[in-house]
């Protein structure tokens, strides 16, 4: 079982997404949690997810996954009209320049994922931070696995 | 009955030691002392104040030089209230029985004045000998004061132990500052001793990985500018910085070859990432390795002719070896874990690496056909290293991890001697200059 800090860690991290990705959310109240917009970005974070993790030094979709993304290719095919941002990220139990190649080759498995689902491969750019840009911060397994992630960011 | 070695001809025969240490026969007393370490006492040497028209500053300068000698683990300088006399003299012979009744086998003597130029003499005696073993007359440009300190203590380390000092060195390394999730990265520089601190980059974007070519001329690096990483040019005279071309998604981990003409670095394309090479100037990057594997971290052998690289087409990240023009790659690294960042020595001895294993980093170093692995430091979390161009100090950083940060340490290539070398920020990727003098 997960405990508490690692939870709280990715709530903080979905609410710092939340706040720096959409002006929406400025004027949001609480009330209006879950009812976001449709087709807008604050809908594709909260319904679909914008976010996979992966195992130690594997690039290997895993089943939830390739179903997160399969509901993000859904998605993304309604709303045509965003391009997108693969970012790939490595935890810090490696090397820095290992660990960007290899935040390089998680963002490639979601790039060909998504493109394998319909997603055009125009409206798809990546781009690796290996290790440099951690979302959850301790020493243990419940911060490494949330940040071996690729991220997608809409435009 | 044994004759006892001087504590001097020890000193040499445990820096000379490694190279021969796997292949000497045990039974040699010379060699057991490299392999224990713990037998080895610092040579007891005395350096007073420099004689100089502003005593204040033949101080400072000696300060420095006692201070590098004891830095290299190598040297137990004597305190200036232990000494007989405090203020050095390069124009007599010393009184060699005042300085044995202080048990110091070395003297240093030294002068040094300002004018258009930094002047500076310097004479070492051996006090149970009562010979003198080098006499110099050494100079540098009066703008940079600390450096005839660093020039003299070169000298002195090089008259007592036969090696290459390091002290006349610069390091150039990534300043870090700011929340760990959104750290500012930039890249900075300073005396090896941690003086005359410098920031190169802006900090606007990620700066990581600078390297040194081998006259110290320009910096590759690997900067965040352009949105994915790519490989820049910094030229350290001009300051001027240039990205050396568009290969590829993202090209990263530039290191320059021995004669400075040449770059390797990685190129990804898709998730996979294989080296190449460049001409410095030229557009056209000649591949060296096809792998559909992460094959990053090269470095040259110093005489140009092969590469060590680490590669997971193994499945995990290990250390190969290939010819400087790529192809026929032999993994040499075999033990338990993950082995990176391999680094050759200047000497061509030893391959330094990062090794990951037991849930804890490493930084050792293996003979380049991968035998005679020895781990010299572990934590957490470290990497990184870079040699000293004597070849036996390695500089490499170590993070604590959570909401800390790394910082910056050296230890001898017998594992003794761990140091921190003190920063104003966190500090992480270290790359010792070659020798300015």
């Amino acid at each position: 079982m997960r405990g508490i800090a690692p939870i709280f860690s990715y709530l903080r991290t979905i609410l710092m997404v939340t706040l720096l990705v959409t002006v929406a959310a400025c004027a949001r109240t609480p009330g209006d949690q879950g009812e976001a917009t449709p087709g807008s970005q604050q809908e594709f974070l909260v319904t679909v997810g914008d976010r996979v993790f992966f195992e130690t030094d594997s690039s290997v979709l895993t089943n939830a996954g390739q179903t997160t993304l399969g509901a993000q290719a859904t998605w993304l095919n309604r709303y045509s009209q965003y391009k997108i941002v693969i970012e790939g990220h490595a935890d810090e139990r490696g090397t820095r320049e290992y660990n960007i190649a290899l935040g390089a080759r998680r963002a490639a498995a979601a790039v060909n994922f998504l493109v394998s689902r319909g997603v055009s491969a125009n409206r798809i750019s990546s781009k690796s931070f290996g290790k440099e840009r951690p979302v959850a911060i301790c020493n243990d397994i419940s911060c490494w696995s949330q940040n071996r992630r690729s991220v997608t960011v809409l435009n | 009955m044994i004759i006892l070695p001087t504590r001097r001809a020890v000193l040499k025969s445990v820096l000379g030691g490694i190279a021969g240490m796997a292949f000497a026969s045990p039974a040699s007393a010379l060699v057991r002392i490299v392999v224990s370490g713990a037998e080895f006492t610092p040579l007891p040497i005395a350096i007073p104040d420099f004689a100089s028209s502003d005593p204040e500053f033949g101080r400072q300068v000696a300060d420095i030089v006692r201070e590098n000698l004891r830095s290299s683990g190598l040297f137990a300088p004597l305190p200036v209230t232990a000494m007989p006399s405090v203020v050095g003299d390069v124009s007599a012979t010393p009184d060699f029985a005042q300085w044995t009744a202080t048990n110091v086998d070395a003297l240093v003597m030294g002068q040094v004045e300002r004018g258009a130029q930094i002047q500076s003499s310097v004479r070492v005696w051996d006090t149970r000998a009562t010979q003198q073993i080098v006499g110099q007359s050494l100079s540098t440009d009066s703008t940079s004061w600390r450096r005839i300190a660093h020039i003299v203590s070169d000298a002195v380390y090089s008259s007592l132990t036969g090696e290459g000092g390091y002290f006349d060195t610069r390091v150039v390394y990534v300043a870090e500052s700011g929340p760990k999730a959104n750290r500012v990265k930039r890249l900075a520089i300073m005396d090896q001793d941690g003086a005359n601190n410098q920031y190169l980059t802006t900090g606007r974007s990620l700066a990581l990985t600078p390297r040194y070519s081998s006259n110290g001329t320009l910096l590759a690096y690997m900067n965040y500018d352009d949105g994915n990483p790519q490989v820049y040019l910094l030229d350290m005279a001009t300051g001027n910085q240039q990205r050396l071309g568009s290969f590829g998604q993202m090209t990263f981990s530039p290191r320059f070859s021995p004669d400075g003409q040449t770059l390797a670095f990685s190129i990804e394309s898709g998730g996979t990432t294989n080296l190449y090479s460049l001409p410095i100037g030229g557009r056209n990057p000649r591949q060296l390795t096809n792998s559909s594997a992460i094959d990053t971290s090269p470095s040259y052998s110093p005489d140009g002719s092969r590469i060590a690289f680490e590669s997971d087409r193994g499945g995990q990240q290990q250390i190969y070896l290939m010819g400087a023009g790529g192809g026929g790659a032999q993994r040499i690294s075999y033990g338990d874990g993950a082995y990176s960042t391999p680094v050759w020595s200047p000497k061509g001895d030893l391959i330094a690496f990062t090794r990951r294993q037991g849930g804890q980093f490493h930084i050792g170093t293996m003979k380049p056909d991968g035998s005679g692995e020895r781990i010299l430091a572990s934590s957490f979390h470290m990497e990184g290293p870079t040699w000293a161009p004597n070849g036996r100090v390695i500089m490499y950083f170590s993070d604590p991890g959570a909401n800390g940060g790394p910082r910056l340490y050296s230890v001898d290539i017998w594992g003794r001697n761990q140091r921190q070398i003190l920063t104003e920020t966190f500090a992480s990727d270290p790359a010792w200059s070659p020798l300015l003098s």
